[in-house]
């Protein structure tokens, strides 16, 4: 492997560098980073206008496998990731078996290394309680020996307080974040709409914000007590999706609690109101449900302000034939590997909501820091972990182009401007074929 | 006149006129059910489906009695012992029925939005006949013109419905269908079966009935399912019929007679007691009559419409 970018600008804010350099790349190890003349044997790309940054992880993806693999496997998701421009993933554990066990962590690893030539980083994310039933705690400390990166119920999230104060406590001893989605099963019940004008028009069972909102606010009161008793938890908020949360978030964050969150594109971008217009597209069905203007508002200007910290897809993949269904029969999900990148270059950075150096932080510098991966260092003598963008090209998304094995996307027909053209790492170049 | 739409999915964004061509059109129709031979040729040789996913047995027979004086070949499917019983997927089973060539497809399902679904993949006329929590157009139109008939107007109407608003898919269709016809909605239950925003809908809310009935002509009460007890939106069927059911003794303090309407099956002693419901004022059974009528009406629109 011996390439040129020529004229690319590379931004990586960990490192306060945005130049516009050219970048030399000799078997997987940056050699050079400035003004270079072409040499013999080199693969040169001219990347004038195109963006080359540290690679992105997306901390929140389904890989379904063990258990599910008519939805995804380890490899087409590994390769989603990559064709969507992710050097690195966070599975979550809700697999069958749960990832509540070593064995089942290195399973994943070992598929993960299989895939692509392992050019996509898997970080599995360990189950907080066994088979995530909210009732004893998994085995936290061998999970963490075998390489877990945090630990997370996700969608079954631990409903007993006091199970909850133990996870606190005990993960606490090993400087792993905890990764909570929030919901309070007993006032989401069956729902499957925001509950508001839409879901009572549409007549759609109602899931109400305050279900996310009371989850969230009796782990920060949990964390505000255990603070003088323990110091290294971190927690992390999965997918926050409401304005009520979002206040919380920024009114915990000011008692200096260790906490951060994520928001996925479609609670971006999307509004409850999307079911009505699409006449109950299931691509809308999604857990947290989409929300109203007014969320959405609150979501983009904490993502603006620095209270939201990553941006995490969700990818939540399903089979075709569970997604062509009526709405109440369809799976919750969105997949999001393929789509993530190009939505926020497109609705966000070209739009001038925010600059692609703070696009960066949020798909790379901040989901290191919160899962306590090194920072990947764009320098001389380092190896290359690179995502390459470039914020220019127009394009329409194609689910005939995913690598995922599955299609349910509500984002299938957008007309972007912007796209992940590719990734670098362990030695290699994927180039994107979106 | 035709309708707008080759489907009919809900009354949401019915317009007027359609609302208008179909009582106006169902009225012709009762007028053949006066008659000693009640059949007409309209419908022959086009084959119409009964999907019913979910258990109905008025609304079941309605439709069938529809279809065949309108001399329609009917088909009924039911999902007890059907392919969806051995796990076929509802796509692949409305696609194999489909395949054998139906025109027009009526559907009730425990799904909001399943007709709707079953619209975006099928190329036959859908009619919804009840999709879970939703809506229930049928039936509303049924209600509007059993309300019409007996005042002769909707415009300015004062209608109150009453009970479990938030399940209830004939609540919402009364309410977009006698909105758009100018009606004055107000909705009447404890507050666990209101939903939420209702008053968006332009419609009124109490919780007191006994301030309610004096300022209503028509009361549309609604069954309420006896498993609500059971997940605490009601501490009690009796509780629930002292504060909400309509009893001889509450509507004497009316000073005009209210028209008692019930899209059925009636629950005697919990939101209707037995004398109300029998009583001169109550037109229950006028309404399944005035069911045939109006379905008709709906299948000889949709039905011709093609041509």
């Amino acid at each position: 492997m011996r390439v040129i970018f020529k004229n690319a600008r590379v931004i990586n804010p960990a490192q306060n560098l945005d130049e516009v350099v050219d970048l030399v790349i000799v078997n997987g190890r940056i050699e050079k980073i400035g003004k270079v003349s072409v040499g013999e044997d080199f693969e040169v790309y001219d990347f004038t206008g195109k963006v080359i940054a540290p690679g992105f992880v997306d901390m929140h993806v389904h890989l379904r496998e063990p258990g599910f693999e008519h939805k995804e496997t380890i490899e087409s998701g590994v390769e989603a990731g990559a064709n969507g421009g992710f050097t690195a993933l966070c599975c979550m554990p809700n697999t069958e078996p749960a990832i509540d066990e070593p064995g089942v962590v290195e399973y994943v690893k070992k598929r993960a290394g299989e895939s692509l030539d392992g050019i996509v980083d898997v970080y599995p994310i360990g189950a907080i309680t066994k088979r995530r039933e909210g009732k004893e705690l998994a085995p936290i400390a061998e999970l963490v020996e075998v390489g877990v990166v945090g630990f997370s119920d996700d969608g079954n999230p631990v409903q007993d307080s006091g199970v909850m104060r133990k996870a606190f406590e005990y993960v606490s001893m090993f400087d792993k974040v905890i990764i909570q989605h929030c919901e309070d099963k007993t006032l989401s019940q069956n729902g499957m709409a925001n509950e508001g004008y839409w879901s009572t028009v549409l007549g759609l069972a109602p899931y109400p914000n305050i279900s996310e909102e009371i989850i969230l606010y009796r782990d920060l009161r949990l964390l505000q007590y255990l603070k003088p008793k323990i110091k290294n938890v971190k927690y992390h908020v999965a997918h926050i999706s409401s304005k009520g949360s979002v206040e919380l978030l920024r009114r915990f964050k000011d008692d200096n609690l260790n906490i951060s969150a994520e928001v996925t594109p479609h609670h971006l971008l999307l509004t409850d109101k999307d079911i009505w217009e699409s006449n109950y597209d299931t691509n809308f069905k999604v857990n947290p449900p989409l929300k109203s203007e007014e969320d959405v508002e609150a979501l983009v200007s904490a993502l603006k302000d620095g209270t939201i910290d990553v941006i995490a897809t969700d990818h939540a993949p399903h089979a075709p034939e569970e997604k062509e269904s009526d709405f109440a029969s369809a799976p919750f999900g969105i997949i999001g590997l393929e789509t993530a990148v190009g939505l926020i270059l497109s609705e966000f950075v070209n739009k001038g909501i925010i600059s692609i150096n703070r696009m960066i932080e949020l798909f790379s510098v901040n989901p290191r820091k919160i899962l306590g991966l090194p920072q990947v260092k764009i320098a001389e003598g380092e190896s290359a972990n690179l995502t390459l963008l470039d914020p220019n090209f127009e394009w329409v998304v194609d689910a005939g182009k995913f690598k995922s094995k599955s299609r349910n996307s509500p984002f299938i027909g957008w007309r972007l401007k912007g796209k992940p053209i590719g990734i670098v790492n362990k030695g290699k170049i994927y180039w994107s074929s979106l | 006149m035709k309708l707008k739409s080759r489907h009919l999915l809900g009354l949401e964004n019915m317009p007027r006129e359609d609302i208008e061509l179909i009582l106006n059109t169902a009225v012709s129709f009762k007028e053949v059910l006066e008659r000693p031979i009640k059949k007409l040729p309209t419908l022959q040789g086009r084959t119409i489906v009964n999907l019913f996913f979910e258990s109905s047995t008025r609304t079941r027979i309605s439709f069938e009695l529809a279809e065949r004086r309108l001399s329609a070949d009917v088909v009924n499917f039911t999902t007890a012992g059907s392919s969806m019983a051995k796990g076929e997927t509802f796509k692949d089973t409305v696609k194999n029925i489909e395949a054998m060539k139906v025109d027009m497809v009526v559907i009730r399902h425990s799904s909001p939005g399943a007709p709707h679904f079953l619209a975006k993949i099928i190329d036959a006329n859908v009619i919804n006949a009840g999709d879970g929590t939703h809506e229930h157009p049928t039936q509303a139109l049924l209600d509007i013109f059993t309300m019409r008939e007996k005042f002769g107007y909707i415009q300015g109407l004062n209608v109150c419905i009453v009970g479990d608003i938030l399940h209830s898919r004939v609540a919402r269709s009364n309410i977009f269908g006698l909105k758009t016809l100018g009606a004055n909605v107000s909705v009447c239950g404890p507050e666990t079966l209101i939903p939420k925003d209702i008053e968006s809908l332009g419609v009124e809310v109490y919780h007191n009935i006994d301030e309610v009935i004096p300022k209503v002509d028509v009361l549309n009460v609604l069954r309420l399912q006896l498993e609500r007890q059971n997940s605490a939106f009601i501490p009690s069927l009796q509780e629930y019929h002292k504060f909400f059911g309509i009893t001889r003794k509450r509507l004497e303090k009316a000073s005009k007679p209210i028209l008692i309407m019930h899209p059925g099956p009636i629950n005697r002693g919990v939101e209707l007691s037995s004398d109300v419901a029998d009583s001169e004022h109550s037109v229950i059974l006028e309404q399944v009559t005035n069911g045939v009528a109006v379905r008709m009406a709906i299948l000889y629109l949709l039905g011709t419409m093609a041509n």
